[in-house]
Order: C-alpha cells, then structure tokens, then sequence
C-alpha cells in the first residue's frame, strides 16, 4: 500500500525582493513595485519531484547540499507549503529535522523529556509510559533533574536523540540527525533506527553518510538542483552519486597523449574499474570481484613491464600494492603494442567504504625502473548488501579494520566436562 | 487520533477555515507550552514568584498617592486603591501577555522551522501563560475587598464573564501582533508606544464618570473600557452600562474573527518568512 504519493511537488523561493523584514522595505516596494521585480531573484528548491513510497519502506534521499532534500522534507512534515503540485500522506507523521527540537535549557532533563516529547507529537501518557526507557536509554539516569544548560552536548545530544528514538508515528521523517555525537552513541542510535525499520515502518531518511543509506534503506532517490536524477535500488543510487559527486571516477581516458603518464617504454591509455561481466562499474558488492583493467602502449620492443597499483581507503591509508606476478608475463619481454591487463581483487576482502588506485609501471630485472607512477586514477566502493552470508554475518552495525575478508573457521568441543 | 487520517498537502488554499478538530488534538502540546512558560518566566529571579505580587501592589501604590493626593478622581463608592487595583491587574495581565505573544513566533522560530502544529498554538500558549499571576492578583484584591469592607452582590458572579472577555481580547491582540512581527519587525519596537496611548485612553486608573455622559459612549469602542467597566460593576455591586458593554463585547468578538482570519491567512508562510 501506497502511503506517501508526491505529485510534481515544487517549491519556488524568492532570494531578495520578496522578503522584506521591515516595514519600510515594504512600503517602499509600493512606490518602486517595477524596480523591484528586476532584482527579484528566483529559485526554485524543487522541481516537479514526484515519487511514492509504500508501507514499511525506508527511502534514503540524498544529494549535495542545495539539491532540495530538506525543502522536500519540510514540505512533506507540512512546516512550509509547495508552490504547485500535492502530496498525500496516509498515517501519523513524526519529523526528526533537528536534534533537541523544543529543548529549553533552563528545565531539567525530566522536563525536557514531557515538553520536546510533546513538541514531536506524543501524547503525555505515551511519555509517562516510556519515560523510563527513554532516560536509560540516554544514560542519564543521575543527571535527569539537572537542568540541560549544565549537560555537556553529549549528554544533551543523547536525551534529544533518546526521546527522538521512542517516538512512534506510522512514518517517520529523519533529516541528518545522526551527524552529531560520539561515534558509540552514533551506532546505538542506527541499530534503533533499524529496528524500527524492521517494525514495518515507513522511514524517510536524509543523510551524507552513504554507508548508512546503504545499510538502512531499500531505495533511495537522488536529487540534483531540485529535481530526481535517479530513483531506484539504494546501492545504485548511491554509486551512482558518489561516481558524480567524487572527481574520481572508475574510468579515466588519457586521450592527449603528451599528458598520460608515460616513460620512453611505455605510455598509460586508459584505466577502469570492472566487473566480473567486464562492464565499467563503480560500486561493488563486497562479494563479487573487483577488476582493474591497465590499457596501455609499450613504445619499445624487448623490455620486461609490469603493471603496479596500490590501493588505499578513503582515509588515505595504504591497503596493499598488486602487480603483474603471473607466471606468463612476470619475465617476459613484450614487443611493441597495446595491451590490456587486469588485476581481479576477489570479493570478500575489501571493507565497506570507498577506494582510491595508483597506477604504475615498473621493471625489476635486468634491473629496477620505476616508469611511472600516477596517483589516484581511479576509484571505486564496496557496499555489503545485507544478505547474512559475508564476514558481518548477523551484525548490522558499524565495523572497523581496513579489510574484511572472510574467513574459514573451526571449532570442535574439546571435552564435554567443564573445569570448575 | 485516528488510525488513517490521510494529510493532503497542497500549495496555498484559499480555505480560511480553522481546523477545530486538530486543534483538538493538540489540546496537550498547548498545556505543556503554557506550562513551559511559567516554569521558565520566574527561574534564576531571586524573589520568583513575589514579582507577581509585587508589580501590582507597588503600582497602585503610586496611583494611589498622585491619584488620590495630586488629582483627585471621584471613583463613587469604591475606594481608590481598590479601583486601580482592579484596573491595573487586568492591565498588566494584557501588557505583559501581548508584549510576550508578539516576540513569541520570532523566539520559537526554531520550533516553527522543525516541527508541524498550528501555529496559534505559540501566541495563545504566552497569553494563558500570564493567567496564574492574574489568578494570584485577583486573591489579593479579594483580600483587600475584605479588608474595605465591600459588599458582594450577585453582580460578583459575572465577574469571570469580564476576565474571559480580556482573555479574548488579549488573544486577538496576540496573534494577529506575533504574526505581524514574523513579517515587520517594527512591531517589536511600535508596541510599547501603543500600549502607552493604550492604557492613557483606557479607564485603568481613571474612572468613565470623569467624562460628559455623552462623550463616554464614544470610550467603549476602546473594548478594554467595558471589561474594566463590567469588571468593575460586577465586583463592587454598581450598575452596568449594558449599551458600553455589548459594544466592547461585540467588538472583541469581531476582533478575535479577524486576528484569527489573518492568522490562517499568513500561516503558510510563516516557516519561510521567519
């Protein structure tokens, strides 16, 4: 079932003219109305932004800043009105733009909690019944009538999220919340998130944490400029935005040939990032192979060339460098040509998160050259889709490491009595 | 709140109509802003509460002295102290409460741009917010009453009639002068002169009577003159002028129409104006 349906949704903002504060700016505007309208500058947030999304399904939205994503959720919490179009919304709506919404610092934390509750639209005695959860939850149980203007932020971020988190409406409707705070109270907060995505509610979810996108929502749309530039699967949305958004792309063409790295011996034409079908692609199941497909010219018969690439995370930390050690070519001379080489990185090993390659060239017998070495070719990212059947197994939360291969493991009962 | 209430969003609607039954709904979150409000106006003030005692008294202390010293104001049966003192706590019941109301959307602003509910809740929030230092003014004038010796009619019973009649007032003033201020923050600095001419022109510490009989029809249409008429013929058993009061009343309902209408009518666009 259809639960939320937006129709050509827009919204057009006026930057300048339109919004005097005084009163003199608008009396002023009577006698110059023409002038006015001259530097009246428009701007549309939104453009004709239809989408519907059913019963249970959490929708991640995303986009650069400016692209329309919190006009679109203000607009479907009903804080502002769309200049044309209609949505409808089917259910009881809970709106998480801000954290801490309604907090008054002068009141205690007990208090907070009854008026910020209030505030997000539960009844009082929903707030009685939870009020205990919500301050274990927060961890506050000794600070709970301490008024909030002496909490440290964390201790204020985690009570607004805490009472945030027991909210529950039919859809819930979450700006980028989850940015604030320390990192563990950030994974409590998305294994909460999830949880109440698997109790079957519908959840509009804005965030730039693409990991979390991934990971929480089942589809996902993309704005740009106001408008949808794609709807779909939340892993090729994602993809697809990271490939625009990032300057490293998972294909680079040198086509001048003066500026492609190159020696005496050998000149770089193109790299790309595959898949196992040989398709230029720039996301990758954490399960499936990775390619990195080399073209390249060797100007010179006779020399031994290998292709090197190093791979390093989006923290710039180095992960491992690959080359060309098959036993076919590893002391082989190739003639003059253009070849095409591809290193298969197997699935099950990358951690989740993006990558960056260096290409290089290098010699090592009769002895060692280094031709070239361009850095940040190319990239490309690795999402776990879920499925139960990679090294996260049941775990949905945050993992740390670089890699993550998966691994065999054994165990055997070694006895059956226990030693006291 | 019912299972499937299905919400249409649409651009500006022409519909003027107050939703009742979503005011309704949100009949709690008006407490707890109210409750807000109190909680907060009093905390980090060394005497708290005593200020709401005190402003009323100490006023018409001053009142007394110039108005009963300097000029004299022939307030028929009724002591002086007790004339102003039931003037002025209505007074500073409207003063107080339309001067918080006016500031209240622009101070909420990060309530207004985060969350969805009718936005008349705010204002009307800051005017109930007022109501127990009236309740506690009213004790005190009780009090003094005793202490002068008044004799209570059944006029008394009407007494409350007149405080809802300011409340509605006040309300009207309130929100019509919180959404001006979204859009002209001059209203902020305007006010105090109004409220000056206001209360000058206002029956507060002067009674009707000073004026020809023929003149003072013209008063009523200030609708603060038959509260404090009403309130004051009610509490010390005097006649009513019933042709002044239902002008005042009939004004503070066409009043209260009005700022309701333009409040709906700017709403929409109060998110974006803030």
């Amino acid at each position: 079932m259809e639960v939320i349906r937006a129709e050509n949704l827009s919204k057009l903002y006026y930057l300048g003219g339109l919004r005097h504060n005084s009163l003199r700016d608008t009396i002023a505007s009577i006698f110059k109305k023409h002038k006015l309208d001259l530097h009246k500058q428009e701007l549309w947030a939104l453009r004709d932004v239809s989408f519907s999304v059913r019963d249970g399904e959490t929708l991640g939205i995303i986009g650069n800043n400016g692209a329309g994503k919190s006009t679109l959720l203000k607009i479907l919490s009903r804080i502002t009105k769309p200049t044309s179009g209609r949505a409808e919304i089917c259910g009881r709506v809970g709106s998480l733009l801000e954290i801490g919404t309604g907090f008054h610092s002068e009141l205690s934390g007990r208090e907070n909690i009854f008026l910020s509750g209030a505030i997000l639209g539960m009844k009082r005695k929903e707030i009685e019944k939870k009020f205990d959860e919500i301050v274990a939850f927060a961890e506050l149980e000794r600070f709970i009538d301490v008024p909030v203007k002496h909490y440290s932020s964390g201790m204020y971020m985690r009570l607004a999220f805490s009472v945030a988190a027991h909210l529950e409406p039919e859809i819930l409707i979450v700006d980028e919340v989850l940015a604030v705070g320390d990192m563990a109270f950030q994974k409590k907060c998305l294994n909460k998130m999830q949880d109440t995505n698997q109790s079957g509610r519908t959840v509009l979810f804005v965030s730039h944490d693409m990991l979390a996108i991934t990971r929480i929502c089942n589809r996902a749309i993309l704005l740009s400029e106001g408008k949808i530039v794609k709807e779909g699967n939340a892993t090729d949305v994602v993809s697809e935005y990271i490939a625009s958004s990032s300057k490293i792309s998972h294909e680079k063409i040198y086509d001048d040939l003066k500026s492609a790295p190159s020696s005496e011996y050998v000149r770089l034409r193109r790299v790309r990032i595959v898949n196992e079908n040989r398709e230029t692609c720039g996301s990758f199941d954490i399960r499936h192979p990775i390619g990195i497909e080399v073209t390249y010219e060797v100007l010179q018969d006779g020399h031994i060339l290998l292709p090197n690439f190093q791979v390093y995370n989006q923290n710039r930390v180095h992960l491992f460098t690959i080359q060309d050690v098959s036993a076919e070519w590893r002391r082989k001379e190739k003639t003059k040509g253009e070849y095409v080489s591809t290193a298969w990185i197997p699935g099950n090993l990358m951690a989740e998160g993006s990558f960056l390659v260096n290409v290089a060239f290098v010699t090592y017998l009769p002895r060692q050259i280094l031709h070239f070495n361009a850095l940040e070719v190319v990239g490309f990212n690795v999402f776990d889709p879920m499925t139960g059947d990679t090294a996260r197994g049941d775990y949905t939360g945050h993992m740390e490491g670089v890699v993550r291969p998966l691994v065999n493991w054994e165990t055997h009962r070694k006895s059956i009595s226990v030693k006291a | 709140m019912p299972e499937h209430q299905i919400i249409r969003i649409e651009p500006e609607n022409a519909r003027l109509r107050l939703d009742f039954r979503e005011l309704w709904n949100y009949r709690e979150l008006l407490y707890f802003l109210t409750w807000r409000d109190v909680k907060v106006r009093y905390k980090q003030t060394a005497i708290g509460i005593l200020w709401v005692i005190l402003q009323p008294l100490l006023t018409t202390a001053i009142f007394t002295i110039i108005f009963t010293h300097f000029a004299r104001f022939e307030t028929l049966q009724v002591p002086y102290p007790l004339f102003a003192l039931s003037g002025l706590l209505i007074w500073l019941f409207m003063h107080f409460s339309i001067t918080m109301a006016t500031n209240s959307l622009v101070s909420n602003a990060s309530l207004v741009t985060k969350v969805y509910f009718p936005r008349i809740i705010i204002p009307t929030a800051s005017v109930l917010g007022g109501l127990l230092d009236l309740i506690l003014g009213f004790l005190i004038l009780f009090a003094m009453m005793f202490y002068y010796g008044i004799n209570i009619t059944w006029k008394i019973l009407l007494a409350p009639l007149f405080v809802l009649e300011a409340i509605v007032l006040t309300i009207s003033f309130s929100i019509f002068l919180s959404m001006l201020n979204v859009r002209f923050r001059d209203v902020k600095f305007a006010l105090p002169f109004f409220l000056q001419i206001w209360m000058f022109v206002s029956p507060i510490f002067y009674p009707l009577d000073v004026f020809p009989e023929n003149w003072r029809i013209l008063f009523y249409f200030n609708p603060l003159s038959g509260i404090l008429e009403g309130l004051r013929s009610s509490l010390f058993g005097q006649n009513f002028d019933l042709v002044g009061i239902s002008i005042s009343t009939l004004l503070i309902v066409f009043l209260l129409i009005m700022s309701t209408l333009f409040f709906k009518w700017m709403e929409s666009e109060i998110a974006d104006l803030i």
